[in-house]
């Protein structure tokens, strides 16, 4: 297992936001968090990437404790994450938004900024050619000089995931990399989360496309008021009766 | 015609720079000489606060407490225990900054309107230290007779031009430190937690250090500028801690630009000199500058600099028109490319 949380719960005022979530994730697949309006999914999240601390549990990756670490640190052990809107800087360029993805690999400090040392010379070469290949990978290193502002919601997503992947990362937590974009740009995004898999890396995503998830993960889980109430293949999630009712609905249904 | 325009800028540096060497040799007059050294000392003074609000995004407004730190430094060691100035320069940087890092661990656990607050009272705190401990800092009547530098071998600091030399040296060394984090990996950090601290910290950036880092730089070339304000005016009284000094020099930043590397020099320069030549209005002058700034705020939120950035692309865009529609067309179609 890449990824696994035990127990993992946050309260907010007496609220079971999560409500201790056993969660695991194998290397090299796609495992997708769903789930109603407020279910507790960009809380999981939340609790997995360090934004918010947890009350009950503890999360590992790759056998490492990141219970309780900040946010920045989670990244350092690889974890990387999205988010909803890609909050990426608008006016300035895709490339220049990407080069400080890599700084987290980095050690210069303001020292070697002031004296311009080799080191900082190193390290700035290496961001920004990390930077390029994560463009190249996500599809958009075409769109590199282009500031982020002009260019279309579906190559803002694909940046911010190439943003994640300037990290180094074991994992890539993907914040509704969906929302937003029309059905045929949705496909393209599956197919470059295929493509991250292909490339030995782990994906887990919380959507709300029901037809994204279920073509595209290896596994689902289900979350409603905080509480996981299935998980499995998508084929068996889909048919399951809680899921059925809580997710979509009575007489509700959607081809898979 | 990038390589062109990139070449200009360099001709355009040297030519600036060529012609404050010269300055003193056609400014013969020391009231004007004068202007253009405190000029000098408030562009530094505002490169500091641009690390910090330009860069990083937090609105500090203690900058003036935190030049008053510099400027007292050099005054009491210089005046009350006779210390040469030279150290006592490097100790005002020294100190203001580690008091901006002391500080900074209290205040940067506030954001936005709460930090600008925080660091308000923190400047009139310091304000306050210094106009009420008389026994160090002379209170109100403040300190009389700061030194110039002591000579350097040859190089004697024994009036205005020389200044001038010496204070153009610490503009040149601050836009060249403001350069180099700017084109770093540590400005890089800056800029991605003034976009947004959520994505900074999501890329592995350790927001809270790298504030605090901004925070004592900041300060500490506000200190710097301080010092050197102390030694050409020769005299220091508490006012010029006071809060209107901060806003002051955020009204530089404004007018010139924040968050651009010649934002600082050109809005300090330009306000400070425009209220040269203002003086017979007096306090009116406050009158003609306030709609000004409202009317730059309002339709050029980037100052000047964002302006004048605004109009080169423009011109850069009318010139290509033709090579940049087809590159526009082409460079939308990658994506869909990937997914058939």
């Amino acid at each position: 297992m890449l990824l696994k949380t035990e127990n993992l719960g946050i309260t907010f005022g007496g609220l079971k936001a999560v409500n201790e979530v056993d969660f695991e994730v194998e290397r090299g697949t796609v495992a997708a968090i769903i789930g109603p309006n407020g279910a507790g999914k960009s809380t999981f999240f939340n609790l997995m990437s360090g934004f918010h601390k947890p009350t009950t549990g503890t999360v590992t990756l790759d056998g490492e404790n990141l219970t309780n670490l900040p946010a920045h640190k989670t990244v350092r052990s690889g974890m990387a994450r999205t988010f909803q809107t890609t909050n990426l800087f608008m006016e300035d360029t895709v490339l220049d938004n990407l080069i400080v993805g890599h700084r987290v690999r980095t050690k210069s400090n303001f020292f070697d900024a002031i004296f311009r040392t080799p080191r900082l010379r190193r390290e700035e070469k290496e961001s920004r050619e990390r930077a390029m290949e994560a463009l190249e990978f996500a599809g958009v290193d075409r769109l590199a000089n282009r500031t982020v502002g002009s260019i279309s919601q579906e190559a803002q997503k694909r940046v911010s995931i190439a943003l994640a992947l300037a990290t180094d990362p074991k994992i890539l937590l993907l914040d509704e990399p969906a929302a937003g974009v029309n059905n045929e740009e949705t496909e393209g995004l599956a197919t470059l989360i295929r493509k991250l898999v292909e490339h030995d890396y782990t994906v887990c995503l919380v959507e709300h496309k029901m037809s994204m998830v279920m073509g595209l993960a290896d596994k689902i889980m289900v979350l409603h008021h905080g509480e996981k109430i299935a998980e499995g293949a998508p084929k068996e999630v889909a048919s399951n009766e809680a899921v059925i009712e809580a997710y979509l609905g009575a007489g509700e249904e959607e081809d898979a | 015609m990038a390589a062109l325009s990139k070449h200009w800028k360099k001709i355009a540096l040297v030519v600036v720079f060529v012609i404050s060497l010269f300055v003193p040799v056609f400014v013969q007059n020391d009231y004007f000489l004068g202007i253009i050294i405190l000029g000098y000392v408030w562009a530094i003074a505002t490169y500091g606060l641009n690390i910090l609000l330009g860069y990083t995004g937090q609105l500090s407004l203690g900058h003036a407490g935190f030049f008053g730190i510099g400027a007292y430094t050099v005054g009491v060691l210089t005046v009350n225990y006779e210390f040469p100035f030279w150290p006592s320069l490097l100790l005002a940087a020294i100190a203001s900054s580690v008091l901006g890092f002391l500080i900074g661990i209290f205040a940067l656990r506030t954001r936005n309107e709460y930090f600008a607050i925080f660091t308000l009272g923190v400047g009139f705190v310091i304000y306050l230290v210094i106009e009420r401990w008389e026994g160090l800092t002379g209170g109100a009547l403040g300190l009389i007779g700061v030194p110039y530098p002591e000579g350097i071998g040859p190089i004697q600091f024994d009036g205005p031009e020389s200044i001038y030399y010496l204070i153009l040296g610490f503009l040149i060394l601050t836009i060249y430190i403001a350069w180099s984090i700017a084109n770093s990996l540590v400005g890089r950090s800056f800029m991605a937690i003034r976009n947004s601290e959520e994505l900074a910290a999501a890329t592995g950036i350790n927001v809270g250090r790298a504030k605090q880092l901004a925070f004592a730089i900041s300060t500490g070339i506000a200190g710097l500028a301080g010092g050197l304000y102390a030694t050409y005016i020769g005299f220091l009284g508490p006012a010029i801690v006071n809060v209107p000094t901060t806003f002051e020099i955020l009204l530089y930043l404004l007018v010139g630009g924040m968050g651009s590397l010649s934002g600082p020099l050109v809005g300090a320069f330009l306000v400070t000199t425009l209220f040269q030549f203002l003086q017979q209005f007096e306090a009116y002058r406050l009158v003609i500058l306030g709609p000004i700034v409202v009317i730059l705020i309002i339709f050029f939120p980037k100052g000047l600099a964002g302006l004048w950035a605004a109009l080169e692309t423009r011109i850069k865009a009318m010139r290509g028109k033709g090579e940049m529609s087809g590159d526009a067309g082409a460079s939308e179609e990658p994506a869909k490319e990937e997914a058939k």
